[in-house]
């Protein structure tokens, strides 16, 4: 009986829950954004050391141009390493799932790359490699293609026994075996490592900017935040940052709502309970 | 129809599973091979599936295994979470290379046979363990095999859920005539499928008595209760007990 008024009364437990999900981070945001603007204030600090808040919106809106534009060749960056880390990683976890072989040799060196501080490789591929944006990409490429090669793989050696064997008794061929049982095992495993995959694009985007400099036209987010450093525009440093921050939750959101329609009919991890 | 002889199983940690089996199947025949867990009655059925191969012996079938004519319904439903039933149950001959639109036939009759012609559109994860378990048992009946080889399908199943699909099966083996391999360790279960009972030794595992079922089918809930049963029931326990050497 008291379950009963609980779950019906106006302080509804999950309802709360799913409200407070949202409000909860919303009141902390909108409270440290006054209490930023108010130590500002309070302390008499000076815009160009810290901006208040309202000024580095105005900045955002008046310096849009720049800033958009900058945000996106970084886009374009971070979109285009991503895809071709989804094509490198899920095409080297296939070679790693049909052979033993090619994975033993390769991935060693899968690791080096990954646990290589992309800052320490960086400087060198912009030696090599005449192209900025092929330089961006490929360190972009490195960060962002282990979280999918690692968890795709492992989502390829997840398939169930049992369905193995049933497509081994019905003489499945290999193809059959990979593109019916374990690219669908492997589908939950991939778009995990997507998720990952996604932010780290951005940040490989954003290290290779920084490295790269801010030579030449046509420069991402990183290397305005770098200009305005040098000319202490602190405003369009902060909302820079802003826009980067904003892009990196945009992704992942992207990515989640992906994971979301790809699993939402079968996979325990995006189906709700309550369903 | 299909006959293993003198088969002994070593796996490669030197587990012997089975040591000298021989096993007859006939046509139309429903055999139960029962014991107790480890004793290698799974072996069996991989073995006659062609999923392991025999230390020493041999598996002969008088029909070609490679036609297509076994199925397997194993102990978990061993359904393709990311698909719907029908296409589930269309598995095995889209191996075979045969579209949906023309297999629609043969799937449909699948799944009237487990009684889940309205839910074909479902995923697995909506249905309950004892409609997962038809579906696994359509899927098996969809190529219209010759036999069926089935580890120990009800086991995970509450027991009303169970005698339901006990009597369904029975109903099924009748209008399919398929030939039915069952591995259980359930007394119970055996005498009231089987026609014929294979008691198994403990690991490692062999043939310890063959047990005629001389009630005729087809059989229904009032068998459960018969004298008939109970007696069936009682001379199999026995012989299970016999071929544990008397300590279970």
């Amino acid at each position: 009986m008291n379950g009963t008024a609980r779950n019906n009364g106006p302080f509804d437990r999950s309802r709360l829950e799913r409200a407070g999900r949202w409000a909860l981070p919303a009141i902390l945001l909108v409270a440290s954004i006054w209490l930023w603007d108010r130590l500002v204030v309070w302390n008499e600090i000076p815009h160009y050391v810290v901006p208040r808040p309202g000024l580095v919106l105005s900045t955002l809106a008046s310096d849009w141009e720049i800033l958009v534009g900058a945000l996106g060749v970084t886009l374009t960056t971070t979109i285009l390493a991503l895809a071709i880390a989804v094509a490198g990683g899920v095409g080297i976890a296939v070679l790693f799932a049909m052979s033993r072989l090619v994975k033993m040799s390769l991935f060693p060196y899968a690791v080096v790359l990954q646990v290589t501080p992309i800052v320490a490789i960086a400087p060198l591929i912009f030696i090599y490699v005449d192209s900025r944006l092929a330089g961006l990409l490929i360190c972009a490429w490195i960060v962002a293609f282990f979280p999918i090669l690692s968890n795709t793989t492992l989502g390829l050696n997840s398939v169930d026994n049992n369905l193995r064997d049933l497509f081994r008794i019905h003489g499945a061929s290999r193809r059959q075996q990979l593109m019916l049982l374990m690219v669908p095992s492997a589908l939950p495993y991939f778009l995990g490592g997507l998720r990952i995959a996604g932010g780290l694009a951005l940040i490989g985007a954003i290290v290779a900017e920084y490295v790269a400099g801010t030579g030449g036209v046509g420069t991402g987010l990183a290397s305005t935040i770098l200009e305005a450093g040098y000319r202490l525009n602190i405003p369009r440093m902060f909302a820079a940052l802003l826009l980067i921050a904003a892009t990196g939750v945009l992704i992942f959101a992207a990515l989640s709502l992906l994971s979301h329609l790809l699993l939402h009919k079968w996979h325990d991890s995006a189906v709700r309970p309550e369903d | 129809m299909l006959a293993l002889e003198s088969v002994s199983k070593t796996f490669s940690g030197g587990v012997e599973a089975l040591k000298g089996l021989s096993l007859h199947v006939s046509q139309g025949d429903f055999m139960s091979l029962l014991g107790p867990s480890g004793c290698g009655k799974s072996t069996v059925l991989r073995l006659i599936a062609g999923l392991a191969e025999p230390s020493s012996g041999r598996v002969d079938w008088r029909s070609d295994r490679e036609s297509g004519r076994v199925a397997f319904v194993f102990q978990e439903p061993t359904l393709m979470p990311w698909t719907s039933v029908e296409r589930n149950v269309w598995l095995p001959l889209r191996l075979g290379g045969r579209s949906f639109g023309a297999a629609r036939h043969e799937i449909e009759q699948a799944l009237g046979m487990v009684g889940l012609e309205p839910y074909a559109q479902l995923y697995p994860r909506e249905l309950s363990g004892g409609m997962k378990m038809r579906v696994s048992i359509a899927r098996a009946l969809v190529t219209k095999p010759q036999v069926i080889l089935m580890d120990e399908p009800f086991a995970a199943l509450d027991e009303i859920t169970r005698f339901k699909l006990n009597n369904d099966l029975l109903v099924i083996k009748e209008r399919s005539a398929c030939t039915i391999l069952f591995v259980t360790h359930s007394v119970y279960e055996s005498v009231f499928l089987s026609r014929r009972v294979a008691v198994m030794t403990p690991r490692p595992g062999r043939v310890f008595r063959e047990i005629e079922m001389s009630a005729p089918y087809p059989r229904s809930d009032e068998f459960r209760s018969s004298n008939d049963y109970l007696s069936c029931c009682k001379e199999v326990s026995a012989a299970l007990r016999e071929a544990a050497g008397g300590a279970a």
